[in-house]
């Protein structure tokens, strides 16, 4: 049997998820004995192919360009490259895109799709997994009845593992009349990508205002961390949207999520308590936060802060 | 112009969330449902294009009768019908397939839904629906403007947004950003009064049975909270790099 595992690229370079997605695969495939093809799209090069290989890709099959917008052109390939291979089982990282692909996919095959997945399926034959739902307040276990399956990974969750492989290159020509035309793409100022940051710094309306932000964003600096913000903070404009987490925002599931000046409402919580540590910071003791994080300093983040950033300085030297 | 704006019925956020029937299904007692969070800005967005290019707005929902009243409040909103496919809605695909059956019936000319359901948090109802009646589709939409024959869609992407422009028929799943928070439209007194006498006609169901769920559980509880006075926070630093090895 086989495996296919889709390895997304950004401008031609592989991200955290994008690895994460192959080290799974390739532990689901040598537990089971299956062979596993990893799927790139557009040009990358060779040196960054290779890293693929360290997470444990060998065979994989490279595509000429194609828009990841259009999830026909997308589904269309993979679904095509499976009539070839005789694949039944395919795993993505949830991305932007992938989400629109993969439920294409799921679709054309007729297979079963399951999202937010947090480990190895516990059996294969029926396919069971363990997934997330309720935004993080639960799991599910829940079972396949279909010879196809899709795996979407909630992200951070399996981390990455390395393997050590050789490559084997191949090129998959497709057609892609794309009926999507492209105006522009912008690019979010923050230097850290907050879905796939580490480490997140993440404030609220306990900051006072947009003007004292500059303490945030050098806690975040001196880390490599995104920032993010609560909810109130974006809708009044300190922030912006795309800066967003919880229910109605964005979900992050980093290794360290500092909380600073965040109440903890349970909408808030809703998009964060995946992170691995989180840390509040609140003048208040009763904030909701402590209850969900595991360290707290009870405190005025104006002073806190910058006795936090010079600490990690020193040990950052 | 005709519209569909497809709307998931979750919990209210703060609902505490708990399983019954030896943890196979949630537990509804006390609860209280919403209009999906995300799909309240596609409700909102398609009426602002309805007060400025008169288009038709239909809300479509798969669920049982229990969701009416989300349905109602939908049309207060100003929808002007409503339509409910009747079934228990269990998982995405079984959703997925009953929408493409009416959607694939009924011709519209933009059908827009929520990134994800707060529930279920899925997030592949639409790219479903999108295959099986063959339309373009778009996720995470947070601009959409009409041009002509084609919408104008912006979506977010990692580290960025996106934005392109799609001919006629197209599906777009919304979010926040597609209309600002403060401009999300709520029922005023008329709009309750009118919308009970629109039109919301009940649909029948098939069942598929692609994925069965087995039980729920919860994720253990946290442990207590470590403390650490304000004046020590080196010993954080400490903690957060050399026993959590998180920096
Ligand atoms: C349907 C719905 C969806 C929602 N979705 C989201 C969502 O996705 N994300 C989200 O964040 N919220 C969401 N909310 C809002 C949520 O309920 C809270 O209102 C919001 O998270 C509070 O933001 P906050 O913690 O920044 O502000 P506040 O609740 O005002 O808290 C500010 C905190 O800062 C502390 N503080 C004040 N001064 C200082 C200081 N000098 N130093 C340290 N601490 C200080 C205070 O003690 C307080 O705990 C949603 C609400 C609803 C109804």
């Amino acid at each position: 049997m086989k495996i296919l595992v889709f390895a997304e690229n950004w401008d031609g370079i592989f991200k955290k998820s994008s690895f994460e997605a192959v080290s799974y695969s390739r532990e689901l495939a040598e537990q089971n004995n299956y062979e596993l093809i990893t799927l790139c799209f557009n040009n990358v090069s060779e040196e960054e192919l290779n890293k693929l290989s360290k997470y444990g890709s060998s065979i994989v099959i490279t595509t000429n360009p194609i828009d990841k917008v259009d999830s026909i052109s997308m589904s269309k390939m993979i679904s095509d490259l499976t009539i070839q291979h005789d694949i039944k089982l395919f795993i993505f990282s949830s991305t932007y895109s992938s989400k629109m692909f993969a439920p294409r996919l799921s679709a054309k095959l007729n297979s079963s799709i399951f999202t937010n997945v947090v480990e190895l399926p516990s059996s294969l034959n029926p396919l069971k997994l363990k997934k997330k739902v309720f935004s993080s307040k639960a799991f599910e276990i829940a079972k396949s009845s279909s010879e196809k399956n899709i795996i979407m990974l909630h992200p951070n969750s399996y981390g990455v593992k390395e393997f050590s492989s050789d490559l084997k290159l191949s090129e998959l020509t497709t057609e892609s009349n794309t009926e999507i035309e492209i105006i522009n793409i912008k690019k979010s100022s923050g230097k850290v990508n907050l879905s796939e940051a580490d480490i997140v710094v993440s404030a609220g309306r306990g900051m006072k205002g947009p003007e004292n932000w500059d303490l945030i964003e050098e806690l975040a600096n001196c880390l490599n961390a995104a920032t993010a913000c609560s909810k109130p903070v974006s809708d009044i404009g300190w922030r912006p949207h795309s800066e967003h987490v919880g229910q109605t925002g964005k979900t992050v599931a980093p290794n360290l999520y500092f909380a600073i000046g965040i109440s903890g409402a349970i909408q808030h919580l809703a998009g964060v308590n995946s992170s691995k540590v989180m840390v509040a910071i609140n003048t208040d003791p009763e904030a909701s936060f402590f209850k969900a994080a595991h360290y707290g300093i009870v405190g005025d983040a104006f002073d806190v802060v910058p006795k936090l950033i010079e600490e990690i300085k020193n040990i950052k030297n | 112009m005709k519209i569909a704006v497809c709307i998931s019925c979750v919990p209210d956020t703060t609902s505490k969330i708990n399983f019954t029937e030896n943890n196979t299904e949630f537990n509804k007692e006390g609860i209280q449902f919403i209009i999906n969070p995300n799909d309240e800005f596609g409700l909102t967005k398609a009426i602002f294009i309805k007060e400025q290019n008169q288009a038709e707005v239909i809300v479509v929902s798969v669920g049982e009768s229990s969701i009416e009243s989300v349905l109602r409040k939908a049309l207060a909103i100003g929808a002007d019908s409503a339509i409910r496919i009747d079934n228990k809605a269990k998982d995405s695909i079984c959703v997925a397939k009953n929408l493409s059956s009416y959607l694939a019936e009924n011709k519209f000319d933009l059908i827009i839904m929520g990134k994800e359901s707060a529930d279920y948090n899925g997030g592949i109802v639409h790219g479903i629906v999108a295959e099986n009646i063959g339309m373009q589709f778009v996720n995470a939409c947070v601009g959409l403007e009409i041009s002509d024959d084609s919408y104008i869609i912006e979506r977010e992407m990692e580290g960025g947004t996106e934005k392109v422009k799609i001919k006629s028929p197209v599906i777009i799943a919304g979010q926040k950003g597609l209309v600002e928070e403060k401009d999300l439209k709520i029922p005023n007194m008329r709009g309750i009064m009118q919308a009970r006498s629109k039109p919301l006609n009940v649909l029948e169901s098939e069942n598929f049975d692609f994925i069965q769920s087995i039980e729920f559980n919860k994720p253990s509880e946290n442990k207590e909270c470590v403390f650490i006075d304000e004046e020590n926070v080196a010993e954080l630093v400490k903690i957060l790099n050399e026993k959590e090895k998180v920096l």
